[in-house]
């Protein structure tokens, strides 16, 4: 077997294609995310999304359109909770989590019919990308890219310090509900293709890698970008010669280059004070 | 020199009073600030000095009473590129996030670039005068993490100098840093108030020293227990009128 037969294979191609293009986006919208100390929202959105995949399956609804929809106002939802100040930040996340995984679980005990087809949906399936869904996520793709690129100033100044950005006069609370949709609806798209449990590692692992370079923000996002594409060609490639889950590769292989950069630059906190 | 109308009122506020749920922070406080004023906002810790910084900057609502901006009601004010605000250091900020110097300096430019659009040559034109004017225009490149909390402050400052404000709200601008740093930042916000009529708003502990910086001294404990000029507080303060009121934070500065 040649190294080039993957590309014999229909189904390969577009799963890369998915793959890549997941793997572009993710860390743009990570960076926001992990930067605030807000990882485990990622986790949250995709368990989110599964009650809406298992809603969606006992409804006879398109399941994509079940998790966007529960991604999107469960967003809404947590912001909310967030922004009241009554619930810290990390325990709306938790509410959500256990509330909508517990949902879902009585949800598929109703419904024992399709219980096979949710595993795909646990652990993604890349062989069984469609056409439309490269072509679905080519277009949240640019959506994404354009937001975050016309939003970047402003995302970086709240990302860093959001009281002074606010008094300064953006308006950081409708900001900061674009990027969290924009995180529900990459989520939501990208569980068929990498599956719910593993959505949030292409998320958080390539920028907390990059993170440990300590390089300018800009800098930090490229890496991520750098180390997020290697793990999905390494991972997706190796996974059809050795016939391994393509999502389990990925994400070792994110966690082995997190290893590496952490190793290289290990460093006392705080970084050195002149 | 810029004009500098000092019967001109840049704050006014009116009987305001604000509560943390049951707990009540600020009664009653009236206090006007003028144009070109330098005012040390002083006070006890818990006093409700932040409290109210937060309630100007519109980051907390009164629960009655009412401040108005350059005349306007707060809630309607447009005028927030006149204003910065250097935070105060120990609410901290991720000495991990990776930033460059000169990233962080340019953010002071941002809400007035506009929504959307890169930043302007001008606006690094203004970032490099403010960096050159806290004297770090050298470290530009460098992460913020890797520079001294008093580099640091010195940045923060120089970000709310990028946006060119008519207004320059500090809170506890040198808590914690080291004295050479300290002596610079109260050197510059000497000369940008004598010298280029910026008003200053600064929040200290430190009375002796606001006492011979600031052209005001609000004393703050829940309500506004004085409002008078450096020579002035001393004064009243010496007759005992207003160390009656719960201050005796204050009387050490008798003793230097």
């Amino acid at each position: 077997m040649s190294i080039l037969d993957i590309f014999q294979y229909g189904f390969m191609v577009r799963g890369l294609a998915a793959g890549l293009i997941i793997g572009a986006i993710a860390p743009l919208i990570g960076a926001f995310l992990v930067l605030r100390r807000y990882s485990l929202i990622a986790d949250t959105l995709s368990h989110v999304s599964l009650l809406g995949i298992a809603g969606g399956l006992l409804l006879g609804v398109n399941p994509l359109l079940g998790a966007l929809a529960a991604a999107v106002l469960a967003s809404l939802g947590i912001e909310k909770l967030r922004t009241s100040r009554r619930i810290y930040g990390e325990s709306a996340l938790a509410l959500f989590l256990s509330g909508s995984l517990a949902l879902a679980v009585i949800i598929l005990s109703v419904g024992r019919g399709f219980n096979t087809n949710l595993l795909n949906y646990l652990f993604g399936s890349i062989v069984t990308v469609t056409a439309a869904d490269v072509a679905l996520m080519s277009i949240l793709a640019v959506i994404v890219v354009a937001v975050l690129g016309f939003l970047y100033k402003e995302l970086v100044y709240i990302t860093f310090d959001e009281e002074s950005a606010q008094v300064s006069g953006l308006p950081t609370k409708r900001i900061n509900l674009i990027l969290i949709i924009l995180a529900a609806v990459t989520i939501a798209l990208s569980i068929p293709i990498i599956g719910v449990l593993l959505i949030a590692a292409m998320i958080v692992i390539p920028v907390v890698a990059a993170l440990q370079l300590r390089q300018s923000f800009g800098a930090t996002i490229l890496y991520a970008e750098l180390f997020s594409l290697f793990s999905v060609v390494t991972g997706i490639v190796s996974a059809f010669y050795f016939d391994l889950s393509a999502g389990g590769m990925i994400v070792i292989i994110m966690l082995a280059i997190f290893l590496l950069t952490y190793t290289i630059k290990s460093r006392p906190a705080g970084g050195p004070k002149l | 020199m810029p004009i500098v109308n000092h019967s001109q009122n840049i704050i006014e506020i009116k009987n305001v009073s604000f509560s943390y749920g049951h707990n009540q922070v600020l009664r009653d406080v009236s206090l006007n600030i003028h144009q070109g004023d330098y005012l040390g906002l002083v006070g006890p810790n818990g006093a409700g000095k932040t409290t109210l910084l937060k309630l100007i900057l519109g980051l907390l609502v009164p629960d009655s009473g009412e401040i108005r901006f350059f005349g306007r009601e707060l809630s309607k004010c447009k005028d927030w590129s006149k204003i910065s605000y250097v935070p105060q250091k120990a609410t901290g900020f991720d000495v991990n996030f990776p930033i460059k110097v000169e990233e962080v300096v340019l953010m002071g430019r941002a809400a007035q670039r506009g929504l959307g659009r890169p930043y302007s040559l001008e606006d690094k034109k203004q970032a490099r005068l403010a960096l050159e004017r806290v004297g770090l225009w050298s470290f530009k490149d460098r992460l913020i993490g890797d520079l001294s909390g008093g580099q640091q402050q010195r940045v923060f400052l120089a970000r709310a100098l990028a946006g060119e404000p008519r207004l320059l709200f500090l809170d506890e601008p040198v808590t914690g840093i080291d004295q050479a740093s300290q002596e610079e930042i109260y050197a510059l916000l000497r000369e940008l108030n004598r010298q280029e009529g910026l008003t200053l708003i600064l929040v200290s502990h430190d009375i002796e020293r606001i006492l011979a910086e600031a052209m005001h001294i609000a004393c703050l404990n829940q309500t506004l227990v004085c409002h008078a000029s450096p020579a002035e507080f001393i004064k009243e303060s010496e007759s005992g009128d207003i160390l009656g009121q719960n201050l005796r934070f204050l009387s050490h500065y008798h003793h230097h």
